[in-house]
């Protein structure tokens, strides 16, 4: 448990973040891409693919959410494989406020309750708003919550009201992680996604997420590259560990495990773990599981194998 | 000018409506049937099989719900298309088959139409092989032809257009998806089809060609559980129709290997009734 920070002026934090070096983002989607080419052998894909699993936020956010779907996605993330006990159960389960009550009903104490909370997605709501949805969510028996930044502050120069309301926010959250989402399509360049990145890390966050999925460009390799150098900078300048999650746009096995690289090879091992790192991700499960079957049987798997979600 | 540059050219897979390398990298040389160098092909792999079946699946979705009727259509769009690359098709089937003029015109004009024969059977085949069937109760009671889904293809390793159109269009009319290995040695016809395709208003995935051996890729095909049958048509070692058919029935999938017939004769209906499932609907009388 974090001690609450501090709020800091508008102007302190934007002599501190304009104060990061730049980023090169011609080197790091180079990078980000070099590293995808990897090759994996059979057996490091297994260990891969089972971590990939235990790091799944399985996540429904759509308006069309009814407790019976929240129910059955919460009873695949306990047992995503019926047909192989060995498979592992996914970190979390991922859902608005309200079906809370309804996830943690289902999932017990045996996986995280993550809810989006602060207005998601658009984050567009007065301070009052955003926290009553915090505290709802925790009430409802949310361990996680996933909040939105502001970017139109964030992207006016205001860092102040940003830096703020994090604080407000992980002080409403209680003993609930904060995963905070900077929506880094939204953010336009690496450079702020690097800022952003600083500035939800100062301001309390226990994870730093890329998206809400609700917007075309979500998480990509070099975006997840960036704040991975922000939280491995982050824990030698204070010796804590940020994790990271990103969300959206991961649908195969073969891109989550170009993430696990990326995470091996810029954080570091120690990141390597569903404490530290999540994919927030719906779709990708199946995927990872038909591969998993695959690697089990000697031949290719199909959608008729796993569940329609 | 006589010195032209000769432009020799390395043809690519044919997988979801776009031409892919081999994800191997590989190529393998084609010979016509005096041993005179024509052209590099593909040599496709695991891997190029998987993303077919991936594709195929994509396909289908669209393929399985549109109307017979646009099937019909789009199939005889292909024809014609065909129709207007009839000489670079007599050329090809030359070359590869070493036939005369007359022949290999005659072997195309009938590739051409049989893609018309199957595409008019679009909307016909269902009353052919389904039925209302007499019940002692107050229902209507009909059989449905349906798809079977996706469908993967060993071509005939001889007669390389006729013989591959015509395993082709019966499984692609009825609705399916199809992934179809062509002739490994006589590829080139095959792959002039492609070209065909990819502009007659086929959808994306709906028919998959890959070039290369059949003994490498199809135990993939066979073994894969997202295909749901599988075609020998074009195996001609028992051996391995042995080991495509255990391969298949780890995933329960319907297996067939017919004869292969006179090309050149008009077909019955056998194919067209291989690759669809049939649905028995009870309806009351009178709702």
């Amino acid at each position: 448990m974090r001690t609450l920070a501090e709020p800091l002026t508008t102007s302190a934090l934007r002599e501190f973040l304009h104060g990061l070096p730049g980023v090169d983002e011609v080197g790091i989607k180079a990078r980000a891409t070099a590293l995808g080419t990897r090759s994996i052998k059979n057996e490091s894909k297994s260990w891969a693919i089972d971590m990939a699993i235990r790091m799944v936020d399985l996540t429904t956010l759509e308006g069309m959410d009814t407790p019976g779907k929240v129910r059955a996605m919460c009873a695949k993330a306990l047992r995503p494989d019926p047909t192989d006990p060995t498979a592992p159960s996914v970190a979390a389960v991922c859902v608005y406020g309200d079906m809370a009550p309804v996830a943690r009903a289902a999932v017990g104490d045996n996986l995280h309750v993550a809810a989006v909370a602060t207005a998601f997605p658009s984050g567009r709501a007065s301070l009052e708003v955003k926290l009553q949805d915090v505290h709802d969510a925790v009430a409802g028996g949310a361990d996680e919550i996933d909040m939105v930044i502001d970017r139109g502050a964030f992207l006016a120069g205001n860092y102040g009201l940003v830096h703020e309301q994090i604080i407000a926010v992980k002080a409403a959250c209680g003993l609930a992680h904060l995963k905070v989402i900077l929506e880094t399509g939204e953010l336009r360049t690496l450079g702020n996604v690097r800022r952003a990145s600083w500035l939800a890390m100062m301001a309390g966050a226990d994870f730093i997420k890329t998206s809400t999925g609700k917007v075309p460009v979500a998480a990509t390799p070099a975006v997840t590259l960036v704040m991975l150098q922000a939280v491995r900078d982050y824990y030698e300048l204070t010796q804590t560990r940020i994790g990271v999650k990103p969300a959206g746009g991961i649908r195969t096995s073969k891109d989550a495990i170009k993430y696990l690289v990326l995470v091996k090879e810029t954080a570091g091992e120690a990141w390597l773990t569903p404490d530290l790192f999540r994919f927030g991700a719906s779709t990708l499960l199946n995927d990872l599981l038909m591969q998993r079957q695959r690697m089990a049987v000697g031949h290719y798997s199909g959608p008729d194998y796993v569940t329609i979600d | 000018m006589s010195d032209r540059v000769e432009v020799r050219k390395t043809y690519k897979l044919f997988i979801g409506g776009a031409f892919p390398r081999s994800e191997s990298g590989r190529t393998y040389e084609v010979h016509d049937t005096d041993d005179k160098f024509l052209a590099n092909a593909a040599k496709g792999s695991r891997k190029d099989a998987r993303d077919a079946v991936l594709a195929a699946r994509k396909g289908f979705d669209a393929w399985s719900t549109a109307t017979a009727y646009n099937r019909g259509q789009v199939l005889y769009r292909v024809a014609e298309v065909m129709e207007g690359r009839r000489e670079q098709f007599i050329a090809d089937v030359q070359a590869a088959e070493g036939l005369g003029d007359k022949k290999s015109a005659r072997v195309i004009d009938t590739a051409i139409d049989r893609l018309v024969w199957y595409a008019g059977w679009s909307d016909k085949y269902a009353q052919v092989l389904g039925n209302t069937n007499p019940v002692a109760g107050p229902y209507f009671n009909f059989s449905i032809p349906e798809p079977t889904g996706v469908v993967a293809a060993v071509a005939p390793q001889d007669s390389s257009l006729l013989g591959l159109v015509s395993v082709l269009a019966p499984i692609v009319v009825t609705g399916n998806a199809i992934i179809v290995i062509a002739s490994t040695t006589r590829p080139i016809p095959a792959i002039t089809l492609t070209e065909v395709l990819a502009t007659s208003d086929v959808p994306p995935g709906v028919i998959n060609v890959l070039t290369g051996d059949p003994g490498e890729i199809a135990p993939w095909l066979a073994s894969h559980g997202d295909v749901n049958a599988i075609d020998l048509t074009g195996v001609t070692s028992t051996e391995l129709a042995k080991k495509l058919e255990i391969e298949a029935a780890g995933t329960i999938k319907r297996v067939r290997r017919p004869a292969q017939p006179n090309w050149l004769a008009t077909p019955d209906l056998s194919r067209l009734g291989a690759f669809v499932e049939t649905k028995t609907v009870w309806h009351p009388l009178g709702a």
